[in-house]
Formats: structure tokens, sequence, C-alpha cells
């Protein structure tokens, strides 16, 4: 591969976006849900 | 008359699967699927492109970038379409679900969009000898992240969240304008951009072997990006329902 190390990097960089963005958002869904059910007791449900 | 009963069935239709607690049971149980899927096909056709696709004629091994950037670059296109779409429902029917698709869609959008670009410029060094030109397309897309950046400020810039709402709603209908530019700007100016090899009017001037592992890898981010979302979407919902059962609370509280 001649151009490999512009390859990698641009593949890295979905890996990257992938797991910043994905761990952020189910983060923040896990807390939410966590806080929703201690407060209304309909959301445990 | 055909056109209002169009529009009476859309408005019901997104009244109705706009209800927050439907979407939140909705969007529970389509989420991992949605993920799952969108991870798989990601996987399946970067794994392709990156090692059984073949190399192109002139470009080499630097063509196998393509199998990121050129889902990026539709995503980032299509998801700022989404945001105008939500703050066009946002504006007319006044629904909440539809402010918060818009701000949680904004955020996605900008980083598809900043994916876009820095692939683009990784694949543009070796083939361009330039990191970056200011070209039309290139530019267009660099005003389409500052779009992003604008509505993603904008929403949160107000004490009064539906001021903020409604102040996005209006930039994002502006920044329409551009997603036609985007498209025609290979074609309308010449550009060291290539213009579209897959277009919907007529097939595609790319190898099969080629089409193939793109494919995959497009409907992956589109699964992904829907993935994204969802999820930051329903944990939104979830904060404003928290927010107001806490603002109940304390005005209970105090009447006491």
């Amino acid at each position: 591969m001649t151009h490999l190390p512009y390859i990698v990097a641009s593949y890295a960089l979905v890996v990257v976006l992938g797991v910043l963005y994905g761990a952020g958002a189910w983060r923040r869904l896990a807390r939410a849900r966590r806080r929703l059910a201690a407060i209304d007791k309909r959301a445990s449900h | 008359m055909v056109a209002s009963s169009v529009m009476s069935s859309t408005a019901r239709g997104v009244h109705r699967f706009a209800n927050p607690g439907r979407f939140l049971r909705l969007s529970g149980r389509v989420l991992p699927y949605v993920a799952g899927l969108g991870l798989a096909f990601t996987v399946a056709g970067l794994g392709w492109g990156l090692f059984f696709s073949p190399a192109d004629w002139q470009q080499g091994d630097a063509v196998r970038i393509m199998y990121v950037h050129v889902p990026a670059a539709w995503l980032a296109s299509a998801g700022y379409l989404a945001l105008a779409v939500c703050s066009a429902i946002s504006l007319i029917w006044r629904h909440p679900l539809a402010d918060l698709a818009a701000v949680e869609i904004g955020p996605v959008g900008a980083a598809f969009t900043a994916l876009c670009l820095a692939s683009g410029s990784l694949w543009g060094k070796p083939m361009w000898g330039a990191w970056w030109v200011w070209d039309a397309r290139l530019t267009s897309v660099l005003v389409l992240f500052f779009l992003y950046l604008g509505h993603i400020a904008l929403v949160r810039a107000f004490d009064d969240p539906e001021r903020g709402y409604r102040a996005g709603a209006i930039l994002a209908l502006i920044g329409v304008v551009n997603l036609p530019i985007i498209k025609f700007s290979v074609d309308w100016w010449n550009t060291l951009h290539q213009p579209a090899t897959i277009t919907l009017s007529g097939a595609p001037s790319m190898y099969v072997g080629m089409l193939w592992p793109l494919g995959l890898s497009a409907v992956g981010f589109s699964l992904g990006f829907a993935a994204l979302v969802l999820a930051r979407l329903s944990a939104a919902v979830m904060e404003r329902r928290i927010r107001s059962l806490l603002a109940v609370r304390a005005w209970e509280a105090e009447g006491r």
C-alpha cells in the first residue's frame, strides 16, 4: 500500500468518532433512564 | 383539495408518531437493532473496502478512503436535510419532539461533516498534493459544517429554550439553500473535486467490486447516524420529563 498512513488515518477517524459519540450517547441515555426511574415510578415499569 | 388532505394526513402522522411517550417506547424497542445492524454493516463495508476491494488503476490504494469519505459526505447532507425537516415541523406544528430532534441531530451531523472534511483532506493530500483547496465543493461543505456549528450554538444561546429552538429552526431553513449548492457545485463550477459517480438518474460508473462495499458502508453509516440520533433524542426526552417532574415537585413544596 503506497498511501497507507492516509488510509489508516481516515479509518481510525471513523473508529475514534464512533467510539466517542457512541459511548457518549449510551452513557447519557443510561444516566437519564436511571434518574427518571428514581423519581418517576411509572418509568421503572 | 388533494394537497390539503395530504397535508392533514401528514400532520396526523407526525402528531401520532411524535408523541414523546410513544416515541420512547418505540425507540427503546428499535434502538438495539438499529445500532447492531449499523455496526455490522459498517464493519462489513469498511472491512471489505480495506482488505478485499480492488485498488483503482489511477489512484491506487488511496481509493479505499472513498469507503469512509463518500458515506460521510452523504450523511452530512442528509443529516442537514433531516435537521431542516424537523425545524419546519417545529415552526409549522410547534411540536416539542421536533425541537428536540433538531437539537440532537446537530452535533451528530457536525461530526459526520467533520469526518467528511477530514477524510477528504486525507484523500486530497496524496491525490492533489494539497490538504485543502478553495474548490466549490470543499468550500460549500465547509459552509455546511459552519451551519451545523451555528445551529448547535444558537439553540443553546438563550435562557428560554423555546426562543433558541425557534432561532435555530430559522437558521436551519435558511441553510437548506446550501444543499443544492453542494450537490451541483461540481457541475456548475470547474472544480478539482470529481463529479458524481453515482446518480439517481443513471447507472453508476463504478466497478461492482467497489460498489458493494460502498453500499454496505453507506447503509452502515446511515443506521449508525440514526442510532446515535435515536439514543440522544431518547435521553433528551427523558431529561425533559425529569426537569418537568422536578419543577412540579418544587412548585408543590412551595405551595404547602
